[in-house]
């Protein structure tokens, strides 16, 4: 396959900081998430050739960091901080809520391919738990009732854009 | 009361941009350190000033720089550690927010010292908005000469290039931060060799936690005396406090290191919630074993917390109220850990698959009397026997869960439920 002309030139752009080509490896592969969505293995393969290095190196990344899917993930991905100090501050009950809410469980996608919902590991605001990641951004100091309005955003967000 | 150094800036318009930063005396000690210091007196400052890693091992920082060796052909690197992942920590995320470029002179004064022309940053992937704010620092400070070639008019060059993390916890521990900035699998390095004579392709590499270089040019400017006067002698210096958990007010606080804990706790994060009571505390994120509510009168510092079977670690301070079953708090501990164990060391990743396995049988109220004995075994089997810290982390973890709450892990099994549920 041939990735598109300005995923190439980012990529290379990307390489010029570093001395080894090898390295390049993980940025690569956040570019080309950012264009596909999601890893497969053509992905991974266009990767590897763009920056000449062996196709295993690219692999084994793809599968070992939890950032890069392999497997597609809905438009939106709801990411709910689990650990510890979020779950003193009430996660467990507003999963049960987005769970109920959206008809999925946790690792599921909803079948308009709209949202897939994840626990995760600290997010690193724990000033504000419990926290979600919602595609780039942070949502702090949640209840049910801020979980609805932000997925009621996020829908409308949606609709409006599909007009 | 204390005035504070790397938060001053916090919450001022447009804190994190070079014309304020600049408004604040910024990159006066870079200019300092260029014109009135040689490479070798900025480390003996840094040596003086008694500062001590703030990523969690408390390795004085100035000792660190000065393992460097010396005019060899190599180049040198500096690494700073942004992969801020230990679950209850978020200071490192609020200074590259607020003051990125406090960082970056930091960043440049401590590649003056050391020689390095190029350093990377390790931001964590999920950073999305700290990575954007230092990129757009990156630029102002190029294009004002604070970074890139001739910085400030000297001959000194240096660059800094972000690296996203992707999700690994491990990134931490120095050595994986290393395997990972060369395109591999973050799995720990054997030591030694140590990063300061082979660490980012085999060159002499000093790896900083981004609240340690934040503090650098601190020191520059108002001098090591200045910095070892604040706290105790052997862990002098301002310091970040993370307060999560079940609190009144959460938050990062900034005050002198060895506060007691219980001032901390009580007075700054406001105790726990109406109706509820703090039942244990963790000092300095989950790899730091939990304090008992009674053992709170202990100093916030590396050395005194050390002391009480606890640590430091990155000051992530999260406290558990009374309401909670301290279990279910050391279940998802040991999940962390089983999760983000990189699978390098058998007794890490095999050790912590069993530990998780049965301390959710405990918690489910499904667990044998003899499941206490077998998981005291498991940690044994664990401490001491890896790479890194991780196994060891998740190993202290439910030790000092054990220790101390006994009675809920012995409820539990005897009564075949959660009492707390």
């Amino acid at each position: 396959m041939n990735a598109p002309l300005d995923m190439r030139a980012r990529i290379e752009a990307a390489a010029e900081a570093y001395p080894d080509q090898r390295s390049a490896i993980m940025p690569a592969l956040m570019i080309a998430q950012k264009e596909y969505g999601h890893l497969t293995g053509d992905v991974l393969e266009e990767v590897a050739d763009i920056l000449g290095v062996e196709r295993i190196w690219v692999y084994e990344l793809a599968t070992f960091y939890t950032l890069f899917h392999t497997e597609p993930v809905g438009q939106v991905h709801l990411q709910l901080c689990d650990n510890v100090s979020c779950m003193l501050r009430g996660a467990e009950a507003l999963l049960r809520h987005m769970e109920q809410v959206l008809g999925i469980a946790e690792g599921e996608t909803t079948g308009d391919g709209m949202f897939t919902l994840s626990t995760v590991e600290c997010l690193g605001a724990c000033e504000m738990a419990p926290v979600m990641q919602v595609g780039d951004d942070y949502h702090g100091n949640l209840d049910a009732d801020r979980i609805d309005a932000l997925l009621a955003t996020l829908r409308a967000r949606r609709e409006k854009a599909d007009v | 009361m204390f005035e504070p150094v790397l938060l001053k800036s916090v919450g001022q318009p447009d804190s994190h941009s070079l014309s304020h930063y600049r408004s604040v005396g910024g990159y006066e000690a870079l200019q300092k350190a260029l014109n009135d210091y040689t490479p070798d007196e900025i480390i003996e400052l840094v040596k003086g000033s008694g500062l001590r890693g703030r990523g969690g091992a408390g390795f004085p920082t100035g000792l660190k720089w000065s393992f460097v060796p010396k005019g060899q052909e190599k180049p040198k690197y500096l690494c700073c550690n942004a992969d801020e992942g230990e679950p209850g920590t978020f200071k490192d995320r609020i200074i590259m927010e607020e003051d990125p470029h406090q960082l970056l002179e930091g960043m440049a004064i401590c590649a003056y010292a050391i020689g390095a022309e190029t350093g990377y940053l390790y931001i964590r992937g999920e950073y999305v908005k700290a990575i954007r704010i230092l990129e757009t620092a990156i630029r102002e400070a190029h294009a004002e000469g604070c970074l890139g070639r001739g910085i400030l008019g000297s001959d000194f060059n240096f660059e800094v290039h972000i690296h996203e993390g992707a999700g690994a916890y491990i990134c931490g521990e120095e050595t994986a931060m290393l395997e990972s900035l060369q395109g591999r699998r973050a799995q720990p390095r054997l030591k030694p060799p140590f990063p300061a004579v082979a660490g980012l392709y085999d060159s002499p590499t000093v790896i900083n936690n981004v609240e340690t270089l934040a503090c650098v040019p601190h020191i520059v400017e108002r001098g090591s005396s200045w910095f070892n006067g604040i706290g105790p002698e052997r862990s002098p210096g301002p310091k970040l406090y993370c307060l999560s958990g079940s609190l009144r007010k959460p938050g990062l606080y900034e005050l002198p290191m060895g506060i007691p804990l219980r001032e901390l706790i009580e007075e700054h994060g406001g105790g726990a919630p109406e109706g509820r009571q703090i039942k244990a505390v963790i000092p300095g994120g989950v790899s730091a074993p939990m304090i008992p509510a009674e053992g709170l009168d202990v100093g916030m510092d590396f050395d005194s917390l050390a002391g009480v079977g606890s640590m430091l670690g990155s000051a992530g301070v999260i406290a558990i109220d009374d309401n909670t079953c301290i279990v279910k708090v050391a279940t998802r501990i040991v999940e962390f850990f089983h999760h983000e164990s990189c699978g390098k060391c058998t007794p890490c990743r095999e050790g912590l698959d069993w530990a998780v396995k049965i301390m959710r049988r405990i918690e489910a109220g499904e667990g044998a009397p003899t499941d206490l004995e077998q998981l005291e075994r498991l940690c044994g089997g664990i401490f001491g026997n890896t790479f890194c810290a991780l196994g060891d982390g998740a190993a202290m973890g439910i030790r000092a869960a054990l220790m101390h709450f006994k009675d809920e892990f012995t409820a539990h099994i005897d009564e075949g439920r959660c009492p707390y549920h």
